[in-house]
Order: structure tokens, then C-alpha cells, then sequence
């Protein structure tokens, strides 16, 4: 940010300007110099502050007409389909938007994973990202409890005895969570409380998640070091807010697709009928998003083990920074990388659809195998690959292939460093 | 200032942070223990369940705190295939004569030790319960047999209060 002075043109804004520099932020944000060959995978950054938004100001509506009791939350929602004036919009909105952005938030993780933008120095920013994930599933969870279904309640009942696995405490825990004996009405105004706070956490921490981007600068497909501004650089503002609004145009046609003509297909019939303690469903089946994990959860036959492995597989992606010893960031330049790379896609697509399915017999069997597989990735395949890969030469700089020009002077003595191994 | 000697600032100090610290704790309890059950819930202790029209090989379910407890009768076979298990093939070694005071009738808590849902009658490979959550099967006493749940399903504090009525809690 102390690149460039900045001074407002008129008299007011720098009287202003001196006492609260907010139209220097201003101008460092519109001015702010991006890679010039960002392609629409770095799109999703502004998606899903778009997503973020919009599950704020539709749920700020929501709870207008929402009543968060045991005996009357399952109608409110109904009243809210049936009564409130655009209502059924803005939960559809609301429920689709959940699913919205965790889809986007993992194309975003998966990017980050292919071009190494987890790598030095950006090591601050991925962590910051993590506990944003962690947090959005957190609010997730906490908003499915809300409509009071079937699948609202024993989801919750399910996830919350996750903690009785813990030695000693866990049970302690657990009846803490609940306010009683079990899921029960104190549990549901906690989460309701919980499911409001979340969000704002979300948005606080996604300040920190830009701030920290524009210290070193965006990371880009070729995952180099550049010398900012410069031939390789394009001002954030209109290059990239054109290309972000466009790439955000054409999400929210999937998004209406969802809204308006399935918005249902995405979550559980069950959960339009009203919570009973005294039946399960017979197939409890979490969210899309969360499957994965809850594949890796069912896959280990014991209970303790099982939650820990499932939070392993979470946390494991923290520590990637440094298990992953290559100093190469983009895996465009890393042959072998790139294919592991998409052999975790597939393996994390296999875990996602084998959690949606029995725990039984050959879906038990690919579950373990697969989620053997994902820790392997993280802590054998990665660290190995580091050291016995053999990497393409990265290029000087972003124009350097075509036009020869400008590389920057820390790239270029590195480059013998990084290509020599 | 050159030797290092405790003076009275360093005591000023230490007994600052240490009552802060107190202080701290008990702000923070209270916003902690207000989570735990309240009153009103604890009130709801105790249920008592008129079983007279319970027949031999059913069982009926109710709710107590919350959670369903599995009432059942069990008919002469199902006792004699309780008892006749032997402790060595069981996860969770537990007697039936201890899960069940009077061998007619078996009362537990109809929830899975594994996650927390409840089981369904005559389901699974032991005679007994299915999980359909995640896969765990419970013998006729109640015993997990197979699957992730690491204990038994619970027996709650019951009595007879006369020969038609038990009560739980």
C-alpha cells in the first residue's frame, strides 16, 4: 500500500483524505496491479464475495419472518414458502446460495492446489482461507438445524455426538452443546444465534484474506514472481473487474437455474417433514459439500479414530504450505504434480459419491481405499515430489516468452536455483 | 535497578494479574454454564409407563428426556438366545442378566452409541436392532455385535412401581 502517495483532486476529499485515508484505500484497490495473464479460475475470489453477500442480506430477511422454537419453526419456514411476499425467492435464494458457495469455494481451493498459490509467501493468506471454510461449514451445519425437518434434526443430532467420541469429557460436551439431554428447543435458539454470528466472522476474516493477498500480490498461472506494476501487471480496475463481472454473470445463470427450475434437487425430501425424535431416516445423508468427509468419517470402523480422521483431513490442509517441499508454485511447470493433482480430484469426487451411498460392502471398501489415498497425497506424495521431480524451466516473466521483456531481477536469480534441481 | 530483586511494583504487578485472572473466570462461567441444561429440563426427569398392554415379542417406545427408550417384552426364545451368548463374541462384554433385572423385560435407551440415532426394531444380522445410520447391529439384549457403535445400548435407572408400571428416570 506505500507504493504510491495517493492525493485526492478536490479540496474536500483531501481534507478528508488526511484524516481518514479512505480514498487512498480507494485507489490503491481500483489501482492495485494484477497479473495480466489471471484466467477465469482467479474469477472466484469475487464469486464468492458475491456468495457471501447475498447469503447475508437474504438471511438478514429471513429471520424477519423465521421464529427459531422447537414447536414453531418448521411452520414459520412453511409461512415463509406459503405467506411472505416473495418469500419462497428468498429462501430458495438462501438454500441454493449454501450450495452456491460451497461450489465455488471449492473450485477456489482447487485452484489454489494446481498453481501453488498456498506457497510462500502466501502462506497467511491459505490459512486465513481455511478457517473460512471451516467456518462456512460451521454456518451451514447451523442453518440446516433451522427448518426443524427430519434431516435438520438428526443431522444435528449426529454431528453434535461427533464430540462424544472425545475421552472422558466428550459426553460432558455433548450435553453442553445440546442444553439438555438431547437435541431439543435450547438447542435449536443456540444455533439459530450461532448460524446469525457466523457470517459476520466470515466477512471480518475475508478482509484479512484480501488484505493479506495485497501485500504480495495475486499469484497467477504461471505462479512467478513479478515485478509490480509493470509490462506484466494491468490495474485491478477495469481489467479485472470486467473480467470478475463477467465470470459472475455467468454463475448466477447456473444459480437461477438451480432457484427457478430445481430448487429442491439439492437438498433431502426428508427434511419437509417435521423433526421426531422417535424416528431415524432411513438414509442420513448430509449436504453435498460435506460428503467427502463424511465418507473418510464412516470409513474408519472405530468411533474415536473415525472423527479424527475426518477432522485430519480438514486441518492436513493448514500444514500444506509445508508439506508440500516444491519451489515451484504453478503445476504447469511440475509434469508429474499434475497429475497427482487430478488423480486427488478424482479421488475427493470418488469419496463425495461414495459418501451418499451405503456404508456397505464394495462403497465401504472404495471409501477406504480412497480415503488411504487422500492422506497419502498430502503426506507422502507431496513431500516425495519435491525432491525427486523433475521440473519444466519456468519463464523470467509473464511477457519474457513472446516479447523477451522485462523480468524481474528476484525472479531471474532464482530461476538458475529452481530449475537446477 | 542493577541486581534483579523482587520490589513492591513486581507484587503490585503479580496480584493485579492474578485477581484480573480471577475476575475473568468468573465472568466467563457463567457465560459458559448458561449453555448446560436449565431447570425447566432437568424438571422432566422421570416418566412413568403403564406396560400392561405390552404382549410377549413387541416392544413400544417412549420418550424420556428427549430420547426414545425402548421398552420391549421379550418372549422365552429371545431370552434363552440372550443368555446363551457368549462373553468372548462380544464387543462390550455385558451379561444379559445385568442388562435386564427381569428377563422378561428389557428397557434401554433407544439410541445408538455410535452417533446418536435410534435403531430399528427386529432389523440386522443379530436378531435384535439396525442402525440405519451407519451400519451398527444390536443383539436381542441390546448389545452391539457389528459396526462402528463402541458400547452397548445404554439401560437407563428403572423400577417397578407396581406390576404394570415402570418408571424411568
Amino acid at each position: 500500500m506505500s507504493e504510491h502517495e495517493y492525493t485526492p483532486k478536490s479540496k474536500v476529499g483531501k481534507w478528508f483524505n488526511d484524516r481518514l485515508p479512505l480514498l487512498t484505500l480507494a485507489n490503491h484497490l481500483t489501482d492495485y496491479p494484477t497479473p495480466k495473464n489471471l484466467n477465469y479460475w482467479w474469477t472466484f475470489g469475487g464469486i464468492l464475495t458475491f456468495c457471501l453477500i447475498t447469503q447475508i442480506v437474504t438471511g438478514l430477511v429471513l429471520a424477519m419472518h423465521y421464529i427459531a422454537h422447537a414447536d414453531m419453526a418448521f411452520e414459520s419456514v412453511e409461512h415463509i414458502m406459503r405467506d411472505v411476499n416473495y418469500g419462497w425467492l428468498i429462501r430458495y435464494i438462501h438454500a441454493n446460495g449454501a450450495s452456491m458457495f460451497f461450489l465455488a469455494v471449492y473450485i477456489h481451493i482447487f485452484r489454489s492446489l494446481f498453481y501453488g498459490s498456498y506457497k510462500s509467501p502466501r502462506e497467511i493468506i491459505w490459512i486465513i482461507g481455511i478457517i473460512i471454510y471451516l467456518l462456512m461449514m460451521a454456518a451451514a451445519f447451523l442453518g440446516y438445524v433451522l427448518p426443524w425437518g427430519q434431516m435438520s434434526f438428526w443431522g444435528a443430532t449426529v454431528i453434535t455426538n461427533l464430540f462424544s467420541a472425545i475421552p472422558l469429557v466428550g459426553e460432558g460436551i455433548v450435553t453442553w452443546l445440546w442444553g439438555g439431554y438431547s437435541v431439543d428447543n435450547p438447542t435449536l435458539t443456540r444455533f439459530f444465534t450461532l448460524h446469525y454470528l457466523i457470517p459476520f466472522l466470515i466477512l471480518g476474516l475475508v478482509v484479512l484474506h484480501i488484505w493479506a493477498l495485497h501485500v504480495p500480490g495475486n499469484n497467477n498461472p504461471i505462479g512467478i514472481d513479478i515485478k509490480k506494476p509493470s509490462k506484466d501487471t494491468v490495474p485491478f480496475h477495469p481489467y479485472i473487474v470486467i473480467k470478475d463481472g463477467f465470470a459472475l454473470l455467468m454463475f448466477m445463470i447456473v444459480f437461477a437455474f438451480f432457484v427457478f427450475y430445481t430448487p429442491n434437487i439439492l437438498g433431502h425430501a426428508d427434511n419437509y417433514i417435521e423433526a421426531n425424535p422417535l424416528v431415524t431416516p432411513a438414509h442420513i445423508v448430509p449436504e453435498w459439500y460435506l460428503l467427502p468427509f463424511y465418507a473418510i468419517l464412516r470409513s474408519v470402523p472405530d468411533k474415536l479414530l473415525g472423527v479424527i480422521a475426518m477432522l485430519s483431513a480438514i486441518l492436513i490442509l493448514a500444514a500444506l504450505p509445508w508439506l508440500d517441499t516444491s519451489k515451484i508454485r504453478s503445476a504447469v511447470f511440475r509434469p508429474l504434480y499434475k497429475q497427482f493433482y487430478w488423480i486427488l480430484v478424482a479421488d475427493v469426487l470418488i469419496l463425495g459419491y461414495v459418501g451418499a451411498m451405503p456404508a456397505e460392502g464394495l462403497y465401504l471398501l472404495i471409501a477406504r481405499v480412497a480415503t488411504a489415498y487422500y492422506f497419502l497425497h498430502f503426506l507422502v506424495i507431496l513431500p516425495v515430489l519435491g525432491f525427486k521431480e523433475r521440473t519444466i524451466p519456468v519463464p523470467l516473466s509473464i511477457t519474457e516468452p513472446i516479447l523477451g521483456g522485462s523480468p524481474n531481477l528476484a525472479t531471474a536469480k532464482n530461476k538458475d536455483s529452481l530449475n537446477n534441481q | 535497578m542493577s541486581e534483579k530483586k523482587t520490589n513492591r511494583r513486581d507484587f503490585l504487578f503479580t496480584a493485579t494479574y492474578a485477581v484480573g485472572a480471577v475476575g475473568v473466570g468468573a465472568t466467563v462461567w457463567p457465560m459458559i454454564d448458561q449453555m448446560n441444561p436449565d431447570a425447566s429440563v432437568k424438571a422432566l426427569a422421570s416418566t412413568e409407563v403403564d406396560v400392561s398392554t405390552v404382549n410377549p415379542g413387541n416392544t413400544i417406545t417412549v420418550l424420556w428426556r428427549g430420547k426414545p427408550v425402548f421398552i420391549r417384552r421379550r418372549t422365552q426364545d429371545e431370552i434363552a438366545e440372550a443368555k446363551a451368548v457368549s462373553m468372548k463374541e462380544l464387543k462390550h462384554p455385558e451379561k444379559d442378566e445385568d442388562r435386564a433385572k427381569n428377563p422378561e423385560w428389557l428397557v434401554m435407551l433407544g439410541v445408538c452409541t455410535h452417533l446418536g440415532c435410534v435403531p430399528l426394531d427386529q432389523k440386522g444380522d443379530y436378531n435384535g436392532w439396525f442402525c440405519p445410520c451407519h451400519g451398527s447391529h444390536y443383539d436381542i439384549s441390546g448389545r452391539i455385535r457389528k459396526g462402528p457403535a463402541p458400547t452397548n445400548m445404554e439401560i437407563p435407572e428403572y423400577k417397578f412401581v407396581d406390576a404394570n408400571t415402570i418408571k424411568i428416570g
